[in-house]
């Protein structure tokens, strides 16, 4: 089994780094969010430190959602997928390697990029560090629950509009906790609350998502 | 040529698959009647029928991918089967080679170059190794798509779904060489194909698919 998630994984980001321009949509969509907010919002200092977390947090889950909705489509389409479904017990293994590489291409480049951004809202060093600890925990939420979604809407004609009203809200706890611990350290108060909380849902999101996902699978490919 | 394997023929327990009163489900229409067959290791079964009689469902349900609406189908053996299916499983984006090893892999067969580039040499395609896969036209595609059965060498069963479509004379030649081979080696083969079969060691067992009768 391990074999078959890492020979998935190699898979997917060799094909990611033959279509670099595609992978790179999410970033590109995070940063163009992102940078929006000043503009709109109003250039006070006091202001984009206070929404700074926020801002991030929902860009980052946005440009997750956009990026997942193909996660298994291509390979539906091609016959991969009935290939990969074929290897006894791979489904768990499938899930999980399908969630690894989205993290990798997405939720990895989104963390290395936040801390410019905590920058261009005037965060303090340690509310950096929160945010990209944060997010550090809370991407692979996103992706592990993307590729659940991508997976239920599997063949589906508006399965983009479903997977985004499905996922989102299940996204949610994530999205309070991480942006929540960047604020309590910004407000100077402890985030071991935040960052537990953040940390349970990492665990319940890791063991539940692949075993919902492959289910999901198994029920759209028959 | 019987549609049913009677109980004089190899017996179940050494069969590679048996399949007893099988029905198939594609929606909420049934397929086709029930059907029985035993498809024993060195044989060809040569599953015919007319067009959306079920010959893919049947072979989708033999490779595990789809539940039988009716009936059994036992499987000896440990290791699931080679199941060929219409679409290539090819990704645009890989190379030959890279697409070849990838589907290897994933059926857990060692991967060594040497095999790698053998099997494409079989198929004719060894000259675009290197090329991405998008640059292929689809009977190349589908000439590295069977390259996979040249690279495989123990005697699973087999699955394939319209193995000679879209090949040349010479293609067909080269497919039917390496299905019998792997039927002398002791592995089976159950196939669809709108043209007859071109094998005469071992002679293919045809068993038809039926209209199921009206409720």
């Amino acid at each position: 089994m391990s074999t078959t998630f890492a020979v998935l994984v190699a898979r997917d980001l060799r094909l990611a780094a033959r279509r670099r321009i595609d992978a790179a949509l999410p970033i590109a969509f995070f940063t163009v969010a992102v940078s929006l907010f000043p503009l709109g919002v109003g250039p006070e200092p006091q202001t984009l430190r206070q929404i700074a977390p926020g801002v991030v947090w929902v860009a980052a889950l946005l440009a997750a959602m956009l990026s997942v909705t193909q996660l298994y489509a291509t390979d539906l389409a091609d016959g991969s997928l009935e290939q990969m479904l074929l290897v006894p017990d791979a489904r768990l293994a499938i899930a999980a390697a399908k969630a690894a590489s989205h993290w990798l291409v997405t939720g990895l480049p989104l963390v290395v990029v936040a801390p410019v951004f905590g920058l261009m809202f005037d965060m303090s060093g340690e509310a950096i560090a929160a945010l990209v600890a944060s997010l550090v925990l809370g991407t692979p939420v996103l992706s592990l629950l993307g590729g659940l979604g991508a997976a239920l809407t599997l063949g589906l004609r508006s399965g983009a509009v479903l997977l985004i009203l499905i996922i989102v809200p299940l996204c949610i706890p994530a999205l309070i906790f991480g942006a929540g611990a960047v604020a309590a350290v910004d407000a100077g108060q402890s985030a071991r609350g935040h960052y537990s909380l953040l940390g349970a849902v990492v665990i319940f999101t890791a063991v539940l998502a692949p075993i919902a996902t492959a289910a999901a699978l198994r029920i759209a490919t028959e | 040529m019987d549609e049913r394997q009677t109980a004089g023929a190899p017996a179940a327990s050494d069969a590679a698959i048996v399949v007893r009163e099988l029905q198939c489900r594609r929606g909420d229409r049934v397929l086709f009647a029930p059907t029985s067959f035993v498809v024993a290791p060195g044989s060809i079964v040569w599953v015919r029928g007319a067009n959306g009689q079920g010959k893919t469902t049947l072979l989708r349900t033999l490779a595990g991918l789809s539940v039988p609406a009716a009936g059994e189908i036992v499987r000896n053996g440990a290791r699931p089967p080679l199941y060929l299916a219409h679409a290539n499983a090819l990704k645009d984006d890989l190379t030959v080679a890279e697409s070849l090893r990838f589907l290897v892999q994933l059926a857990g067969s060692s991967v060594e170059a040497a095999a790698i580039d053998a099997a494409l040499e079989r198929l004719g395609v060894a000259s675009r190794r290197n090329a991405f896969v998008r640059t292929l036209s689809q009977g190349q595609r589908r000439r590295v798509a069977l390259a996979r059965l040249a690279a495989q060498r123990e005697p699973l069963p087999w699955l394939l779904d319209e193995p000679f479509d879209a090949l040349d004379t010479s293609g067909v030649a080269v497919v039917a060489d390496v299905i019998a081979e792997h039927a002398r080696r002791g592995g089976s083969v159950v196939l669809t194909s709108h043209l007859p079969v071109p094998i005469d060691a071992p002679v293919p067992t045809v068993v038809q698919l039926h209209e199921p009768a009206m409720a």
